[in-house]
This record gives structure tokens, C-alpha cells and sequence, in this order.
């Protein structure tokens, strides 16, 4: 097995673990929140006062 | 595991965190690599002058999109962009057809980045002297990579984008100042520039690849509900990103022009790259290189953002089951929507040929560039100046509408003249998806609900 063979499988292993954590985190946040939070997104909304998570709030807090 | 449930007034929304900067690093992020590859089939088709005929052409097409697009989205600021202008100005069909031309576009432009990027990478280890080299694990890792990076979160993934196309435009403009374009030292103008080989026919044929130097720009708008002040960040964005592009397509056609023969040029994979190669710099080459290899991350990268924002919209007002309408409670993106697509992406870009792939995405946006025309026509009769704010008044109305309405026609001739097989079966999709929204999805929609801009009745109604 030459090196870039390795890098090859390095890159599967990596895109599988991505691939994985997306959908296991996807999963988790279906279960652990109602579809009525999950969906309560309005177009154009722009209150971000009345947004949960405070910890996530980003750059402009 | 225990539910969390919404209280009174709790919901979650997308992240209002991105500047001008972001705006333009999700439109020249997405544009970029069309400078770096994918233009110069122009060259092939009607030579060098009528690949800079095309350029400025193009380039006026999409100076009307970008004026009209600031226009109408400082007005409607929405994720979805177009889909969601189209929905308060035309009409539900309209809107249901303009969503998936955009996310069909732009998931096909994906999937031929991530095409790009393993061709690249595989020359790389072909070059080092590996035998048998693949390039799936890297088209794999690079759609799997960048999905990842948008559900964290929009700020660090247009942050990234902002980077990466930076340093992408920064060397185009190094490689430039590097051949003198002042002089006749290293660029070979006047020999290698033969008029048109293949009269004016070959122009208009050309004009279909000259697309590439512009195609998503119009993206910007899909950041609508994220950026801080959607009036004055998308029309700056797209703008300055419109200029800078106008800027880069030009120096790029000057120095590839100048560096080699036109029936080189007009097949050659990654144009700047071998131009970097022939001034015999080393430094210029690992630039360009490096240049060529941001600038495919950038567009991927744009386009799962713009797909991802404009199949969420969909699913909100439920044109697509609304199970993808919903926000991630942490990251703040549109998670559901942005896994959905990455199969998607995978199994064109693990099956489909390249061109077919890039033509269905040129084609889609072709299609949403026709309704812009339509669109802005609309806009401007229904809700006229002073009636509505707005963050940008485009001028010249109806001249940019009617340019780019007659400029797509052009475009849909010379697509015609390469593709037509593609482009009749790219539209027999579209009225099967069109019948299949109207005889069987709209029921589910919310006609009231989808309404969400505070905009007066319009004039006549």
C-alpha cells in the first residue's frame, strides 16, 4: 500500500465520521426537541429576543 | 431522552450574524472558480475574442440580475431568495418552480466543484508518480466536509468562504501584475489572438460558457434572513462582489489570452493554473494552485448554503413536506434541509459526467434569470416607487429587465446549439414537477400564511 492509498482511506474515515455525526446529532436534536420548536421559524423574522439558546447567539451579542 | 417543549413566545430562528463581507463571500465564493475553470470552453467555441465578447455580455446579464436582485431582496428579506420574491410577487407556481431551479443549480454546481476538486487532487498524486489513484474519496470527503461545516453554523462557514476567495481573487490579481500587462514582454496579444475562427455564430455559441465567469452571483440574496442589516448588506455585497467579478474575469481572459493559443486555451482544464505554469514561476504555480483549489471549497461551500436556505423555505410554507423547515435549536441552521441534499449532491457527483452536471446547473439558472426579468416588471407595477421602502432602487427600469430577458433567449440558443437533448429534457422535469405541485402539493399549503412581508395591497388590487 502505497502513501496516497492511505491518504485515500483517510479521506473515507474522515467523510464517514462527518457523514456519522451529522446524522447521529440530527437524530438527538429530533428527539430531544418538540417538531412545534423545531418548526416555529418564521420568514423574515427578525426578534431575536424571543430566540432560546442564549449561548448561540453568535457575533452580535 | 427528554423532549424540550416550546413555552409561550420560545422558537428558534436562523442567525442574524453575517456583514457585507459574508454577503460578498457567498456570491464571489460561489462565482470565483468559474475564472479558474469552465470559462475558457468559451474560447473553444468562437476563439479568444469571442470569449471576451461573451464576458461582457455575460457580465451585462448579470449586472441586471445583480441590480434587480438588490432591488427586490432589500425589500423581501427571506431565506430562499428569488423563491421568496417570486411568492409574494408572481404567485405560488412561479415560486414552486424558481425554488427548485435554484436548488437544482446550485446542488449541481456542488456536485461539479467536488468533481473539480478530486480531478485535481488525483493530477496531484498522478504527478507525484502514484499509480491507480482515485479521485471518489476526495469528491466524497469534500461534499461530506463542507455539509458538515454549514451545520455548525453560518457564521464560520461564510467566515471560511470569506478567506478562501480572498486569497483565490488576491492571486489572480499577483498573476496579473506578474506578466507586466503593460507591456509585450510576457503576454503575446498580438500574435495569438486570430479574430473569430468561427464568424459570429461562434460568439453566441460561446456566450453559453461565458455564463461561467458570473453564474451565482445571485446567491446573495439567499443570506437574506442572516445577515444583520438586509437592506444595506445585500445590495453592497452583491454589488461589490459584482465588481469584483467584472475585475477578475477580465485580467483572467487578458493573461490566459496572452499565455496561449486559443485551440490550447479552449480545452485546457484549469486555464489559470497553466498560465501560472508558462511564466515559469514556481511561487506563481503553488499560488495558482492553491488559487484553484479555494476557489472550488468556496463555491461548494456557497452553494450548500444558498440549496440548503432555498429547500428549508420551501419546506416552511410547506410547497415541500414541512419536516425540512426546521431550525437547528443550537447551530442555528437549517439542518434537516442541508443533510437531505448531501445524497443528493453525492450521486451526481459520484455518477453524473461533468458537463452534463455544470449544463443542468447553468440551465437551471438560466431558467431563474428569465423569471427575474418577469419578476421585476411585476414588482415595479404592483408596488411602484415610494410605495414600499426599499434598500436599493435600481435605475433605468424596464431597460435591465428587458436586456436580461433578451440576453437569456441568446443564452437559451446557445445552449441550444451544444445541449439541446439536455434542454428539452431539463424542461419536460420542470412541467412534470409543475403538475405534480399543482395537482397534488399545493392543497397542503398555507395560502394566508405564506404572505409575511408588511407590504400595502398592491396598486390595482
Amino acid at each position: 500500500m502505497n502513501s496516497f492509498e492511505i491518504l485515500e482511506y483517510v479521506a473515507w474515515a474522515i467523510s464517514v465520521l462527518l457523514g456519522l455525526w451529522m446524522l447521529v446529532d440530527l437524530i438527538r436534536t429530533n428527539r430531544a426537541y418538540s417538531e412545534e420548536l423545531l418548526l416555529s421559524s418564521r420568514e423574515g423574522d427578525i426578534d431575536d429576543a424571543l430566540v432560546i439558546d442564549p449561548t448561540h447567539q453568535g457575533a452580535n451579542r | 431522552m427528554t423532549q424540550t417543549t416550546a413555552v409561550h413566545g420560545e422558537k428558534v430562528s436562523l442567525l442574524r450574524v453575517l456583514g457585507p463581507g459574508h454577503v460578498w463571500a457567498l456570491g464571489v465564493g460561489i462565482v470565483l472558480v468559474g475564472e479558474y475553470m469552465g470559462w475558457n470552453f468559451a474560447v473553444g467555441k468562437g476563439g479568444a475574442i469571442a470569449a471576451l465578447i461573451a464576458c461582457w455580455v455575460a457580465g451585462l446579464l448579470y449586472t441586471c440580475v445583480a441590480m434587480i436582485d438588490s432591488e427586490v431582496t432589500s425589500t423581501v428579506a427571506a431565506a430562499g431568495g428569488q423563491y421568496a420574491q417570486a411568492k409574494h410577487i408572481v404567485g405560488p407556481l412561479a415560486a414552486f418552480n424558481v425554488g427548485l431551479f435554484l436548488v437544482f443549480a446550485y446542488t449541481m454546481l456542488e456536485a461539479a466543484n467536488a468533481i473539480t476538486l478530486g480531478y485535481l487532487v488525483q493530477t496531484v498524486g498522478t504527478m507525484a508518480g502514484f499509480e491507480g489513484v482515485s479521485d471518489k474519496p476526495f469528491i466524497v470527503l469534500t461534499i461530506l466536509f463542507l455539509a458538515w461545516l454549514n451545520y455548525r453554523g453560518v457564521y464560520a462557514t461564510l467566515t471560511f468562504n470569506l478567506v478562501i476567495t480572498a486569497i483565490a481573487f488576491i492571486a489572480i490579481v499577483i498573476l496579473f501584475a506578474a506578466v507586466k500587462p503593460w507591456g509585450n514582454e510576457v503576454l503575446k496579444l498580438d500574435a495569438l489572438l486570430n479574430g473569430l475562427p468561427y464568424g459570429w455564430l461562434g460568439v453566441i455559441a460561446s456566450i453559453h460558457f461565458g455564463l461561467w465567469y458570473y453564474l451565482g452571483i445571485e446567491g446573495t440574496c439567499q443570506a437574506a434572513e442572516e445577515v444583520r442589516s438586509p437592506p444595506r448588506s445585500l445590495p453592497l455585497g452583491t454589488m461589490a462582489g459584482m465588481m469584483t467579478l467584472l475585475i477578475a474575469a477580465t485580467m483572467t481572459w487578458y493573461v490566459c489570452s496572452g499565455l496561449m493559443p486559443w485551440e490550447y486555451l479552449g480545452q485546457a482544464i484549469t486555464p489559470l493554473f497553466d498560465a501560472a505554469r508558462l511564466t515559469g514561476s514556481t511561487l506563481l504555480m503553488v499560488l495558482l494552485f492553491v488559487g484553484t483549489m479555494f476557489s472550488t471549497l468556496a463555491s461548494a461551500n456557497g452553494c450548500i448554503n444558498d440549496a440548503s436556505r432555498a429547500w428549508f423555505s420551501m419546506g416552511r410554507d410547506h410547497y415541500l413536506p414541512v419536516w425540512f423547515g426546521a431550525v437547528h435549536p443550537k447551530t442555528r441552521t437549517p439542518y434537516r434541509s442541508i443533510v437531505f441534499l448531501v445524497p443528493v449532491a453525492l450521486v451526481f457527483a459520484y455518477f453524473a459526467p461533468l458537463d452534463q452536471v455544470i449544463t443542468f446547473s447553468i440551465l437551471s439558472g438560466l431558467l431563474g434569470y428569465t423569471y427575474m426579468s418577469f419578476n421585476v416588471i411585476m414588482f415595479r407595477k404592483k408596488w411602484p416607487l415610494g410605495m414600499i421602502k426599499r434598500g436599493y432602487e435600481h435605475p433605468f427600469h424596464p431597460l435591465p429587465a428587458i436586456v436580461l430577458l433578451a440576453l437569456c433567449a441568446l443564452t437559451y440558443f446557445a445552449v441550444f446549439l451544444g445541449y439541446g437533448t439536455q434542454l428539452v429534457a431539463m424542461l419536460v422535469f420542470y412541467i412534470v414537477a409543475s403538475l405534480w405541485f399543482a395537482f397534488h402539493r399545493y392543497k397542503y399549503v398555507r395560502r394566508g400564511d405564506q404572505f409575511t412581508m408588511a407590504w400595502p395591497r398592491p396598486q390595482g388590487y
